[in-house]
């Protein structure tokens, strides 16, 4: 990605002969770009079979809706409002007007239509430059009706990326753990969702204590911590099957489960007589390895994304700090210094930087820094919030944030934030129910 | 003069209620904690007369203060005279602390109650471990004297 030192956002460069678009996002989100997305043609034979297979009046507006609504939430882009459209969305699909689009201030334009051919949903869509009146993408692809919201992900995927040189993460999931009733007995389920918030769908029942779920980064498979039985043990659930199994047979609480970068290992704690300490097993061979052998608790291992480091959580120094090692428990090194508790680091999947809770004077932050401990930066400060995961392009942190409750324990809630790495951007993330430890998918699409 | 009197005196009474009062208040409650260690008895059972289920610990620390010791003292002498008794130890934290580390920590506390129960002669055997972090409050109270309540390790008998 080109990065361009200049204060103003979003750059054009004027009179240039490649004179495209681009979208610098390693800056705060002070001037989102104007973008116009009309709504993809649909002929009338296609929107009235699909108003009969998918109960949608008209598909072509409903996949552009999920477009501008992607765009719009990642705080780098502003949709334009579709009434001041001059262009019907089959003509300018053939050929935009420029003038038109540029005279609503529209710096890039979406155009596209969509059919039904042979039973499936086909899509075609182009990304312009409408100052410099051109082209900048164009692709069409094919995929069964009920994927109707996923192309509109996908869609986002590709022209984020094209303005953008880094890859999106809109065809991405997030499960996360759902909550209801009194925090004295608070229910907890496993749920999953679209990372919009879209397709929320429960996978456990809410009978056992579950926490921690994680996405396995090549699969569809999460590990999560599950108190079946009042056992507490760190479990592999398939999404697509619903098949669980415990993941080792360890004798005692098994906690804090994360998958390697290659997907083929766990990497958890394991808590012998007080004392807790980090294992892996190996999903293959069953091979379980001791990595860390010290009287502290030794949690919330986190792979870096070669698989060379791990970042974990320990109070070898009397109190909570972030510490890397070598994969194999080697050369172990504290890395956070500041003022305060440091908790659940996390490994960025670009590897540069490690995502962190700290807790200082009574306040609960999200930050991060270099995996050298340098550079910590303090992106959210609350009362109380904890667990930040990384979005697969490693630009955006969801996390889960909780509300005090009042002298006799209520007005107590607890929801889903997502920020921007810059510290700009926060948003909600809605959910049907309270809600707590999210973990972001790799892109699906992939 | 007379009633310049009467109200001066009606004055000094209302400030010494008011002060009274205001003492009584902060008496309760600082009077149920000692440090930041809850040593109050509002969420304490008895496994049997005289015998608390459970102790309390400070912020961070798994360390058993002079009471705690006590109570388990109490317990090892009931559980010494009650031979088929098994129990669980069920060790948490306050909300104040990150998900993962407060399961280590819980656990950390029931294991030192254990540790103390067996050197008074309580088998390994008869006790199991369970953590629950900070996800079992019994206050859902978010000021110090409700995380002092959930700072603990409470015996629960398992048969």
């Amino acid at each position: 990605m080109k990065k361009i030192g200049l204060l103003i956002f979003f750059i054009i460069l004027p009179n240039a002969v490649n004179a495209l678009i681009e979208v610098d996002i390693t800056r705060g989100n002070l001037n989102p770009l104007p973008i116009a997305v009309s709504p993809l043609s649909i002929d009338e034979n296609s929107r009235k079979n699909f108003k009969k297979i998918l109960q949608k009046n008209n598909i072509g507006s409903e996949i552009s809706t999920v477009v501008e609504n992607n765009l719009k939430t990642s705080g780098l882009f502003n949709p334009l409002n579709k009434d001041a459209f001059l262009q019907a969305p089959d003509i300018a699909n053939l050929k935009p007007r420029f003038e038109d689009w540029a005279l609503i201030k529209a710096q890039a334009l979406i155009t596209g239509e969509v059919s039904l051919v042979e039973e499936k949903l086909r899509v075609e869509f182009r990304l312009w430059d409408v100052l410099a009146g051109k082209e900048m993408m164009a692709l069409a692809f094919t995929t069964v009706p009920t994927n109707w919201r996923r192309v509109g992900h996908i869609i986002t995927d590709k022209v984020y990326e094209r303005l953008t040189g880094e890859k999106g993460y809109f065809d991405t999931r997030i499960i996360y753990v759902a909550e209801e009733g009194p925090k004295t007995k608070r229910i907890k389920k496993l749920a999953i969702m679209d990372q919009d918030g879209a397709n929320n769908k429960y996978i456990t029942l809410g009978n056992e204590l579950v926490l921690t779920p994680r996405f396995n980064p090549t699969s569809q498979m999460v590990t999560y911590l599950s108190y079946f039985r009042n056992l507490p043990r760190v479990y592999l659930l398939d999404i697509e099957t619903g098949m669980q199994e415990v993941v080792g047979d360890f004798p005692g609480m098994t906690f804090a489960p994360r998958f390697s970068p290659d997907g083929k290992k766990i990497i958890m704690s394991f808590a012998k007589d007080g004392n807790s300490d980090i294992y892996t097993m190996d999903l293959e061979n069953r091979i379980v390895e001791r990595i860390t052998n010290h009287s502290s608790i030794d949690t919330s291992p986190s792979y870096s994304p070669d698989g060379k480091y791990i970042c974990f959580n320990s109070d070898r120094s009397g109190y909570q700090q972030i510490y890397i090692m070598d994969k194999d428990g080697r050369n172990v090194k504290r890395i956070s210094f500041g003022k305060g508790l440091y908790g659940t680091p996390v490994w960025s999947p670009r590897g540069d930087l490690i995502a962190f809770t700290k807790l200082h004077k009574g306040k609960f932050y999200i930050g991060v820094m270099r995996t050298d401990g340098s550079g910590e930066r303090l992106l959210t400060e609350n009362f109380y919030q904890e667990a930040p995961s990384w979005s697969p392009n490693g630009r955006v942190l969801i996390f889960y944030r909780e509300t005090k409750t009042d002298d006799k324990g209520e007005g107590f809630s607890a929801k889903l934030w997502s920020i921007d790495l810059t510290g700009y951007n926060e948003r909600l993330v809605p959910t049907p129910s309270d809600a707590s430890d999210p973990s972001w998918s790799s892109l699906l699409s992939n | 003069m007379k009633l310049y009197k009467i109200l001066k005196n009606t004055f000094l009474v209302v400030v010494a209620c008011l002060a009274l009062s205001a003492c009584a208040t902060s008496k309760k409650s600082t009077g149920q904690m000692q440090g930041d260690v809850y040593t109050g008895t509002d969420t304490v059972e008895y496994l049997a007369s005289g015998v608390p289920d459970r102790v309390f610990f400070a912020t961070n620390e798994s360390v058993l203060t002079t009471a705690s010791r006590e109570t388990l003292r109490k317990q090892a002498a009931w559980l010494r005279k009650n031979s088929k008794v098994t129990i669980v130890l069920e060790g948490h934290a306050d909300e104040r602390g990150t998900r993962e580390y407060n399961l280590a920590l819980g656990e950390r506390r029931a294991n030192a109650a254990k540790d103390y129960l067996m050197t008074y002669g309580i088998s390994s055997d008869r006790i199991s471990v369970l953590s629950y972090g900070k996800e079992r409050p019994v206050d859902s109270g978010s000021n110090p004297l409700a995380w002092s309540k959930n700072r603990r390790s409470v015996t629960v008998k398992a048969n």
